[in-house]
């Protein structure tokens, strides 16, 4: 089946099955790899983007129930004054070991930032609850988010 | 990786439009909302249509409003909606309750109320909660529309009174004046299916239950419910007593297996406090007027 859908602003079209799964689109058709594949099963919550405006976990979204929407990846979080405050705060924070948890835990932290811009650390971690980093035991990540929301005009891209 | 086996997908504009679809490719084909419950189903091959029907196109059947004495819900109100509903918040506290604590927030963004009915997964909270709440399922076809009470829709485990041309489009609940309703639930972790996991709704009529809906999740209780506790309670004052009585009168009757969520043993002693603890804050509320506590 053709489907077509804004990928970080720009139209995408590709050919697909419509058992293909959003997650292996926009990874191995379009090479955005940002984006990572992990449990499968809607658990581990490493593949989330955001469709039409709110973070989705892209292992349980067929590619044909993207056609005509809007993805927003973890590429299109750096903007052109810079990366954005959540990308320096995993930075600054040490809110990654391994990384392969943090595409997903940026895109629901960028998330909450927009809709709640000085969260407590109790909202953080009900944020992030399906999402699984086995590296930093959640502490810096939180660090994090609690960072970029405290510099948050610097590089924001909404 | 998992993958589904192939399958043939359409898209429906309306709700005609999605039971022409059903008419036209018969019984093996499944209507798709969220596809948290039926595409890892799927992918595991515990459910192989032929053919997806997706239904995220249809517009206005997510509705969450006051209709005539009843509070309407589209069969497409996500879990994040119903969280967020201020009306559901004022009028059924139970909703917020146990959507606290299905899935994660993620999760909740797609999942829907109507694909979560549909499943009847036996660990269903909304399951329990629309049981507990006596809600009428209305389900449409091209002949027309029935309303199913709740407690009739479900036949058993994955099995509901659905024909292969019908589709759940609301979900409708009596509101009642000094009604108060509350959701209480053991999980392993953040996220999980229930261990065991209980909804009350008390309506009071003076000091008096004048309704009373109880609704279990995951002990495998007949239609989702405990009738000889909410028999117990009918009619009379809510006295301490009571409450402690009908806890034990729903566990009994609850029929939990022993599974990786733990034994029975463990699941009925759930059942019993998890009952009282709800009845309990569903009466607080029905005093209160019905709010959120």
């Amino acid at each position: 089946m053709k489907v077509t859908m804004t990928v970080n602003g720009e139209s995408v079209t590709g050919e697909v099955e419509p058992r293909l799964l959003l997650v292996h689109f926009i990874r191995d058709n379009l090479g955005l790899t940002g984006t990572h594949w992990g449990c499968d099963t809607s658990n581990c919550g490493t593949c989330v983007l955001w469709m039409d405006g709110k973070p989705v976990k892209s292992c349980t979204v067929l590619a044909v129930m993207a056609d005509g929407r809007e993805v927003r990846t973890v590429e299109d979080l750096e903007g052109a004054a810079g990366l954005d405050p959540v990308q320096e705060g995993f930075m600054q924070e040490h809110g990654l070991q391994c990384g392969f948890c943090t595409p997903g835990m940026m895109m629901t932290a960028r998330w909450l930032l927009d809709r709640s811009p000085d969260p407590t650390e109790a909202e953080i971690r009900e944020a992030i609850s399906g999402q699984i980093c086995r590296c930093t035991g959640y502490e810096n990540i939180v660090r994090a988010v609690r960072w970029a929301a405290t510099h948050q005009p610097q590089g924001a891209v909404q | 990786m998992q993958t589904p086996a192939p399958f043939e997908y359409s898209r429906a504009s309306s709700v005609e439009s999605a039971l022409a679809l059903l008419e036209r490719y018969g019984p093996d084909t499944r209507l798709i909302a969220g596809g948290h419950s039926l595409l890892p189903m799927m992918k595991l091959r515990l459910a192989r249509p032929e053919r997806l029907v997706d239904i995220n196109d249809i517009p206005d059947l997510d509705h969450i409003r006051l209709d005539g004495g009843e509070i309407a819900i589209g069969a497409m109100a996500r879990h994040a909606d119903l969280l967020a509903s201020p009306l559901l918040g004022r009028n059924l506290p139970i909703f917020a309750d146990a959507e606290r604590v299905i899935a994660d927030p993620i999760v909740r963004n797609r999942g829907t109320i109507g694909g979560s009915l549909c499943q009847g997964d036996p660990a269903e909270d909304l399951a329990a909660v629309v049981c507990a709440l006596g809600a009428e399922l209305v389900v449409r076809s091209s002949g027309g529309s029935r309303r199913v009470p709740a407690r009739e829709f479900y036949q058993g485990p994955f099995e509901t009174v659905l024909g292969p041309s019908e589709m759940l489009t609301e979900v409708r609940i009596p509101l009642r004046p000094g009604q108060g309703s509350a959701y209480e639930k053991v999980e392993r972790r953040t996220g999980d299916w229930a261990v065991a996991a209980v909804g009350c709704c008390v309506t009071l009529d003076g000091d008096r239950i004048s309704q009373v809906g109880i609704g279990l999740a995951a002990v495998n209780a007949r239609q989702f419910a405990a009738p000889e506790a909410e028999a117990r309670l009918m009619g009379r004052p809510p006295s301490s007593d009571d409450l402690a009585t009908a806890a034990q009168l729903a566990a009994e009757h609850s029929r939990p297996q022993t599974d990786q969520r733990g034994p029975q043993e463990y699941k009925r002693y759930l059942v019993a406090e998890l009952t009282k603890r709800s009845l309990v804050r569903a009466v607080d509320r029905a005093r209160a007027g019905g709010l959120g506590a």
